[in-house]
């Protein structure tokens, strides 16, 4: 579980997160929504502490990060995997490189063990032999976020953070990567927190919805919920598509 | 942006940058490739430039020095003395500002834009030390090198006039580069040099390191690490010249 308690964090006097408290259990799928530019990107990367936030407090499972040493952060980063907005795979590596690079990192198995690993959490997210050898550059979008994924699974972590993951992607892999997220979710007891804009993945895996709006938390509560409140950000968000224009209509 | 501000980042940006790696493995397997990528790579350019220096440089001597007065071995010695003092240092530097420079600011940039400098962070991994070591420490191993090459380059490039030529007659030439030769013109340039390579690699990976934004902004942090690397150059130039010669 993770807690964030009054959070602010601004660049050069442009003040991005506005006093954010939220809470993010674990074995759920938490998300972060919000247009684009709201600060969903600021606030997930100040949660990991890729950004020095400016005053509040950010507490994993009662520890908290901010007053962490720097050494002691990095034991904490051994927990955490990260899905980014445009993959962040390392160019210079090859896609099996990739997720074994974690591995070389932190974990203290022979080498023969990480590739085992790799190719594990490669398998997982139905990735096929013959594309380990290839450079991400080689490889199609889609496939570049499971690479992506597989990378930030590869630890076992306890908190899994994916930017926008199916930014970018057709209608049918966003599902099947949403879906991925969500069964390594509940598999293994993860504390998943998700940034998304996309409507259609919080209705397909959302268990704990945060609405952001500005820099400011606007909205907590889960899907259900999400069609009968009277706040109009919010509405002029989920209510954005006339799929869900309808939707609206035919529930009430 | 402000030059106190950018001092100040850049010291703590050096500060974690400047100690032991994590891994000395994952150094040792970095520093190899950058020492390809900006020594031997460098080569070429340094080549060309030095010879063509060299020649001109000579030809403009003696046609600028027509003085029945002036001892026969003057051309070879300007020559010379201007290579080893100037521009086998410093004009090599700001050239070399420009390939390694854009090149390092660029590269380092897009690995921020594209968020793999966050990723390594994610993975515990001091990515400033892990990034800008190798390449400070291969460039600062590699530019003595450059140097005493561009230095004997140029002065081959000056006897080919003498050879190909009737400007200067190749004895004079090989007189004048060797009269009154003062190796401490050398090891003067090597300390220059060397500082001006730390300058050139650590300040466009500074820039490259603080992108924000998109493949513009790279461009720009590639422009501002050329422009303020070579400011650097020239006056660290003046003060190590001050410090060293001016006794
Ligand atoms: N490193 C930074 N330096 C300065 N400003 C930043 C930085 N990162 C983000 N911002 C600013 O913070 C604001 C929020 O950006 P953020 O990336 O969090 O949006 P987002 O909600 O993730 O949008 P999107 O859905 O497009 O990814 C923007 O105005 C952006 O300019
Ligand atoms: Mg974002």
């Amino acid at each position: 579980m993770i807690e964030v308690k009054n959070i602010d964090k601004s660049f050069d006097g442009n003040h991005v997160l506005k006093n954010v408290s939220a809470v993010f259990d674990n074995g759920k799928t938490n998300m972060i929504i919000g247009a684009s530019g709201s600060g969903k990107t600021v606030l997930m990367k100040s949660v990991i502490g890729l950004h020095r936030i400016d005053n509040g407090r950010i507490e994993y499972d009662g520890r908290n990060l901010p007053d962490m040493r720097m050494s002691d952060v990095r034991l904490l980063r051994r927990e955490v995997g990260m899905l980014f907005q445009g993959s962040a795979l390392f160019d210079s590596l090859s896609v099996l490189e990739n997720v074994i690079y974690p591995l070389e990192m932190f974990a203290k198995t022979t080498k023969e063990e990480m590739v085992e690993r790799a190719r594990f959490c490669l398998q997982h997210v139905d990735l096929k032999e013959k594309s380990y050898n290839l450079a991400p550059s080689e490889i199609s979008g889609g496939m570049q976020k499971r690479v992506a994924i597989a990378r930030a699974i590869a630890l076992q972590p306890k908190y899994l953070f994916c930017d926008e993951p199916n930014s970018g992607l057709d209608p049918q892999t966003s599902l099947i990567i949403d879906q991925l997220i969500h069964e390594i979710t509940r598999e293994f007891d993860i504390t998943t927190i998700i940034n998304s804009h996309d409507m259609n993945s919080v209705m397909e895996i959302g268990e704990n919805i945060i609405f952001i709006n500005k820099g400011e938390k606007a909205w907590q509560g889960s899907k259900e919920d999400i069609f009968h409140v009277d706040n109009e950000d919010l509405n002029n968000f989920v209510f954005a598509s006339e799929l869900y224009k309808k939707v609206k209509k035919a529930n009430s | 942006m402000n030059i106190l501000q950018d001092t100040g980042s850049y010291a703590l940006l050096m500060k974690r940058v400047l100690v032991a790696p994590d891994r000395w493995r994952m150094f040792f397997r970095q520093f190899p490739k950058e020492l390809e990528k900006l020594g031997l790579q460098s080569l070429p350019i340094v080549i060309i430039i030095s010879v063509f220096i060299g020649a001109i440089m000579t030809i403009q001597t003696k046609l600028n020095t027509e003085n029945p007065l002036l001892p026969t071995y003057s051309t070879g010695l300007v020559t010379r003395d201007t290579l080893l003092l100037e521009f086998s240092s410093t004009i090599l530097c700001l050239i070399l500002a420009g390939k390694i420079g854009s090149n390092i600011a660029s590269e380092i940039g897009t690995m921020r834009i594209t968020e793999q400098i966050d990723a390594l962070e994610i993975m515990g991994v001091n990515s400033a030390n892990y990034l800008i070591l190798p390449k400070i420490a291969a460039f600062i191993f590699m530019m003595p090198f450059l140097v005493i090459f561009s230095m004997a380059v140029g002065l081959g490039g000056g006897y080919l006039v003498g050879v190909f030529t009737d400007i200067i007659t190749t004895a004079d030439y090989l007189l004048g580069i060797q009269y009154a030769f003062i190796p401490y013109y050398v090891f003067y340039s090597l300390v220059k040099s060397v500082v001006f390579a730390f300058l050139i690699s650590s300040v466009a990976a500074y820039y490259g390191y603080y992108a924000y934004g998109g493949a513009l902004d790279v461009g720009k942090a590639s422009t501002n690490a050329v422009v303020n690397s070579s400011i650097l150059i020239l006056f660290f130039n003046l003060l190590i010249t001050n410090l060293m010669l001016n006794q």
